[in-house]
């Protein structure tokens, strides 16, 4: 019982540590989001998707992140993406912004309703998460326990709203007051390469004007239709409204690009592309080549504030292409917080 | 039935018409309907209203009726029943991630409110379906909501809501009401 006696104070020291103030933004911010800092001091953003665990193991989160850290200002931690079960973004993001990282909480409308992700929002942001992305998620069938009950009870849409509502009028959606609103840098995703091409435009309007801060989109590989949908987002003057990274990522060779555009939700490859796989001596180095080309590009079209890389199971690509490229202008993302 | 339910997107623009006319009736029915106690009347009018847009839209009676804003074509038949649609995994040829033999839903209420006069309202954000008003009537609550939109309403709860989408309130007023709901 002594040394339960003589623990006490230690144990309260640390508490004091763990409980370090809620930050307010700096003066023009909606949060003290080093991506938000990033993109509105004008220079070019790189986030990166982290490909989640299927481990309980802290260990194994840091490994991940390991090859995006030195490259991206914040880490994407995707929601069972695919429907397919993995760790929780929620509970990567606790484990990253622990070690210093910036995040990107992503949140899907498919497996939880308003009241676990109200409460989810509020509990990232505690634990220090700074940004989140707000999907609407692919079909339950798409992933590995179709069996499973889909809930939609929100849709990215009208999340982002319930997500600003809660951060600028500091209530839930119930109108019950919430005594320290969340400090967000608020997200969505958008694919500009899906049908109905005509109206993608028109729907992102739709996200800006529910409260998207910035946008991430799905893959693109096909230039000219992300062009086009460009020159219409900056007709609607939306790209003066909000930050839009482009996505890309990596391709390993043209079987697999064929088999991601017949089985995963959303993503368009043109033939082109798997052309240019099919004719290349060695498809692994070309698909990296097109990928440093396409960030090029992406830097040249007016509107595009960064990207953001999705290498599924080519992490430890990521660091090399991002610094083929020149996206960080010889910037180099903070790895720890500068307070930390 | 699908392809009803087809011919009613392609014909947004009489359908608009003829919802316009029928809702402006509805608003004016509310003197009566107050007189005769809206709870009283709900379970004939949900009857009807079950199976005329039933036949039309494929309607699922969520009781939050946003047609006029999503080109007659119901969201309730998006498989994530997504209100503001649509989303990402739409397939080439506008056909939906879920059910590849199925038009998106979206995909098809974008283009019907493009055929319709006043189809402005898709651009506007609408609330989560209040999955406690499913199987009531859609009819009677815009009804309500038009005859009470000039009286002020003040219940925390609701105002909140309808506050954080006042769009959506302006243009489909039974997706954010802000009138008491009847005792049922
Ligand atoms: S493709 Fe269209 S109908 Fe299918 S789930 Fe997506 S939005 Fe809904």
């Amino acid at each position: 019982m002594k040394g339960a006696a003589q623990d006490a104070p230690n144990r309260a020291g640390s508490l004091a540590d763990l409980v370090r103030p809620y930050p307010e933004p700096p003066a023009g911010h909606v949060s003290d989001s080093r991506l938000e800092a990033v993109l509105r001091s004008g220079r070019f953003a790189v986030t990166a998707e982290l490909n989640p665990p299927d481990s309980a193991d802290p260990a194994d989160v840091f490994e991940a992140a390991r090859p995006l850290a030195e490259v991206a200002d914040a880490i994407n931690a995707t929601d069972a993406s695919g429907a397919n079960c993995h760790m929780s973004s929620i509970g990567i993001c606790a484990l990253l912004t622990r070690a210093g990282h910036g995040t990107v909480y992503q949140i899907s409308c498919r497996d939880r309703n308003r009241i676990a992700i109200q409460g989810d929002v509020l509990g990232a942001a505690a634990m220090g998460v700074r940004n989140v992305l707000c999907l609407t998620g692919d079909g339950v069938g798409a992933g590995d326990q179709p069996g499973a009950r889909p809930v939609f009870d929100f849709d990215s849409v009208s999340l982002v709203r319930a997500i600003r509502t809660m951060r600028d009028d500091g209530v839930f959606l119930s109108g019950r007051r919430i005594t320290r609103p969340p400090r967000l840098f608020i997200g969505a995703a958008e694919n500009p390469c899906a049908e109905p091409r005509d109206w993608r435009p028109e729907r992102l309007a739709k996200k800006v004007e529910a409260g998207a801060d910035f946008i991430q989109t799905n893959y693109i590989f096909d230039l000219p239709v992300f062009e086009a949908f460009m020159a219409r987002v900056r007709d609607l003057g939306l790209d003066r409204r909000v930050f839009i990274l482009a996505g890309v990522g990596p391709l390993a060779s043209a079987r697999a690009a064929r088999w991601m555009r017949s089985n995963v939700p959303g993503v368009h490859i043109p033939d082109a592309v798997i052309d240019r796989l099919e004719r290349a001596a060695n498809p692994a180095e070309e698909g990296k080549r097109l990928c440093i080309e396409l960030i090029g590009r992406m830097r040249e079209i007016h509107g595009v504030a960064g990207v953001h890389v999705m290498a599924y199971r080519r992490e430890h690509l990521v660091s090399e292409i991002v610094h083929a490229s020149g996206a960080l202008d010889g910037r180099r993302p903070w790895l720890r917080h500068p307070d930390a | 039935m699908y392809r009803v339910r087809l011919f009613a997107v392609r014909h947004a623009r009489r359908f608009e018409w003829l919802y316009g006319r029928f809702e402006a009736f509805m608003a004016a029915c509310d003197p009566l309907f107050s007189r005769l106690g809206y709870a009283r009347v709900e379970r004939p009018v949900a009857f009807v209203e079950r199976l005329t847009k039933g036949f039309l839209f494929d309607c699922r009676m969520c009781g939050q009726c946003a047609l006029s804003s999503t080109g007659m074509s119901c969201p309730m038949n998006c498989p994530k029943q997504l209100r503001n649609g649509p989303c990402g995994g739409v397939r080439a040829g506008g056909y939906c991630e879920v059910i590849p033999e199925m038009r998106c839903v979206w995909t098809l209420a974008w283009e019907g409110a493009a055929r319709m006069r006043n189809g402005g309202g898709i651009h506007e954000v609408a609330p989560p379906v209040d999955r406690s008003l499913e199987g009531t009537s859609s009819w009677l609550r815009a009804s309500r909501e038009k005859a009470a939109a000039r009286r002020e309403a003040r219940e925390a709860g609701r105002t909140a809501l309808a506050r954080a989408y006042p769009g959506a309130r302006a243009s489909e007023p039974a997706t954010a009401p802000l009138a008491d709901e009847p005792a049922r």
